[in-house]
């Protein structure tokens, strides 16, 4: 992490002749003090209200339970404090284990294929060899722009036996179609829309910091004798390691968070159920079956999973990189 | 004979090393372009012809489509393109102007709690977004805003990644000396930040207002949480409940098709404009610093 060092006012003005009086100097001071705390205001109230806010509530809501009270028509429900029980029963649920295990899947094939995929292009973008560098880098990027659930429903339908391309092309060979919409292929199926839609972010991403490699450093490779691969592998891929290591944080985040994708295609297919992944089983908890305080310790333990795997790539990151760029 | 033999063979070699990368990268582009041109070529089906022609035939349909798709539920889909234009487009103006602001002081002054601050805010980057979209609905429902515009519009302005860039834009392309000069000269700090700091920071704001954009305009599970009339529907939950409805009549799946192919259109439109303008490198070069 950067830390932007800024020798600020104070040394540098007072050792500047003054004109002013005393007391306007003393004015003016206060006003240089007071005014990061105006800039920053809007940001801070906004964090606390939307973020640090619903963080809290989201914890206090973890280790509450509902208790029925009364009977009949006349009971209702009562909440009260549940110390670490909506814990308990959510880690011990086989569904969130399962679900968990689903998402294991999913990332092992969209992570490494997507990160795989965004340095090969950038790397191919960069390379003297290259032509059509400018229609490939804007087609790659394209996908950006389509929000991920209508990416999901594009794929669904190149997926759906009816309409599916590339299953016309296989029945028409008489293999029959291509099970995209199955077990196991549903996996693969989602792991291809993610990587559809971010893998041009991460080229550019990963691209633009090999632009800024000083040209230097190729041509003290290119008098060693190195070939262009060998300098792809050896001077880009290192240098490039900062943009990586912020792609990777990037596509495992976003594999914790998947969503949208798996909602969308469930229409589409059986074996995708309501509670396949763990954020559909937080928005099942919350607004299907109404256990709130199962859907909020669900919530903590997926934020916190996420700060861990990300602590855990910057840790290994920094290890690997240590005296070199990071 | 010898001799062309002799010239084309190292220049066969040098074609093939310029061949192989091209290839590989035009296959990345029609990879990335085929579901695109799926849509546009299936929005042109009629419903029968949906199921029935190889899926890259144009049909004779599209202007049906387009008819059925704008005037369906009496014109909810212009409603909900509207609706997205105005959450992703005032969303993201908010949310750049206090990203700037944010990271232009907490760049360029020195104050107490200046870490703390920084440090709490970039840890948001962390959390899932989408984990907070429960407690908000909740937080929101108790002060009686769930539901209504400023639900999806509020919780999107803060921006921890796009506080981080301009923090890190504001470091690079400030001069602290210019500051300084234009403090002794008498100016205020607002009149500064106005006139010298916000020119200076103008691409990064593009990028983080592009950012902001396209993250507001794709988000899903927001509106989706938030919003039970339709009518406040941004695209992507209005061509979700299509779908969703559609798995019960065919008919809902062309509109749904002809919808996603319209609402494309203005973000990839805008995105290829604006793409000269956005300074990406912000990104990577933020971890290098």
């Amino acid at each position: 992490m950067p830390l932007v060092t800024s020798p600020e006012s104070g040394a540098t003005t007072s050792a500047v002749p003054r004109r002013s009086t005393p007391v306007r100097v003393r004015g003016r001071r206060h006003h240089v003090h007071l005014a990061p705390y105006l800039f920053v205001a809007p940001a801070v109230v906004l964090f606390v209200v939307f973020m640090l806010v619903p963080i809290v509530y989201a914890i206090w809501l973890s280790f509450q339970t509902y208790h029925l009270v009364g009977g009949g028509i006349l009971g209702h429900r009562e909440q009260v404090f549940a110390g670490f029980e909506n814990y308990g029963s959510v880690l011990a649920d086989p569904n969130l284990i399962a679900g968990f295990g689903r998402l294991g899947i999913y990332g092992l094939i969209a992570v490494p294929l997507n990160l795989g995929l965004a340095l090969l292009f950038a790397l191919l973008l960069d390379a003297p060899a290259s032509r059509a560098k400018r229609f490939s880098r804007t087609a790659i990027f394209v996908p950006y722009a389509v929000p991920g659930v209508v990416a999901a429903l594009l794929w669904g339908f190149m997926y759906l036996p009816g309409t599916s391309p590339f299953s016309y092309i296989t029945q028409s060979l008489g293999w029959g179609d291509i099970p995209f919409l199955e077990n196991p292929g549903i996996f693969g199926s989602l792991a291809n829309i993610a990587i559809w839609g971010v893998v041009g972010f991460n080229m550019i991403i990963i691209y633009t910091s090999l632009r800024g490699i000083p040209s230097e450093m190729y041509e003290a490779a290119r008098l060693d004798g190195a070939n262009e691969l060998q300098i792809a592998l050896r001077v880009k891929i290192p240098l490039a390691t900062p943009a990586l290591v912020l792609t990777a944080i990037f596509s495992l985040i976003g594999t914790l968070q998947v969503y949208g994708e798996p909602t969308t295609l469930k229409p589409m297919t059986n074996v995708i159920s309501q509670s396949w992944v763990p954020l559909m089983m937080i928005y099942r908890d919350a607004f299907l079956t109404d256990n709130l305080p199962s859907a909020a310790a669900l919530s903590v333990v997926l934020a916190l999973g996420t700060v861990v795997v990300s602590a855990i790539v910057l840790l290994l990151a920094n290890r690997r990189n240590s005296g070199g760029v990071a | 004979m010898s001799a062309i033999a002799t010239r084309t063979g190292p220049r066969k070699k040098a074609d093939r090393g310029k061949v192989l990368p091209t290839v590989v990268l035009l296959i990345g582009a029609i990879y990335c372009l085929i579901p695109v041109a799926w849509v546009f070529v299936a929005s042109t089906k009629s419903r029968s012809q949906l199921f029935t022609t190889f899926t890259f035939t144009p049909g004779d349909g599209l202007v049906d489509n387009l008819r059925s798709l704008f005037t369906y539920g009496g014109g909810q889909f212009g409603l909900w393109a509207l609706n997205s234009v105005i959450y992703a487009g005032l969303g993201a103006v908010l949310s750049t102007f206090v990203s700037t602001m944010a990271g232009y002081a907490l760049a360029k002054y020195e104050f107490k709690g200046r870490s703390v601050i920084f440090y709490s805010i970039l840890g948001g980057v962390l959390i899932p977004g989408i984990t907070l979209a429960i407690p908000q609905y909740l937080l929101l429902s108790q002060v009686g805003l769930a539901g209504g515009y400023l639900s999806v519009l509020l919780p999107v302005i803060i921006s921890p990644f796009g506080i981080y860039l301009s923090r890190v834009y504001a470091a690079a392309a400030i001069p602290s000396d210019t500051l300084e000069a234009a403090r002794i000269d008498g100016a205020n700090e607002w009149r500064i930040f106005r006139t010298i700091s916000v020119p200076l920071m103008v691409p990064g704001m593009v990028t983080v207002f592009m950012l902001q954009f396209v993250g507001i305009w794709n988000n899903f599970l927001l509106p989706f949480v938030m919003l039970s009339d339709q009518n406040n529907y941004p695209l992507t939950v209005g061509l979700y409940t299509l779908l969703a409805k559609g798995s019960g009549s065919p008919a809902l799946y062309s509109l749904a098709i002809t919808g996603a192919a319209v609402s494309i259109i203005p973000l990839i439109i805008l995105m290829l404009f604006l793409q000269r303008f956005w300074r990406l490198d912000l990104i990577s070069g933020g971890l290098k610093g």
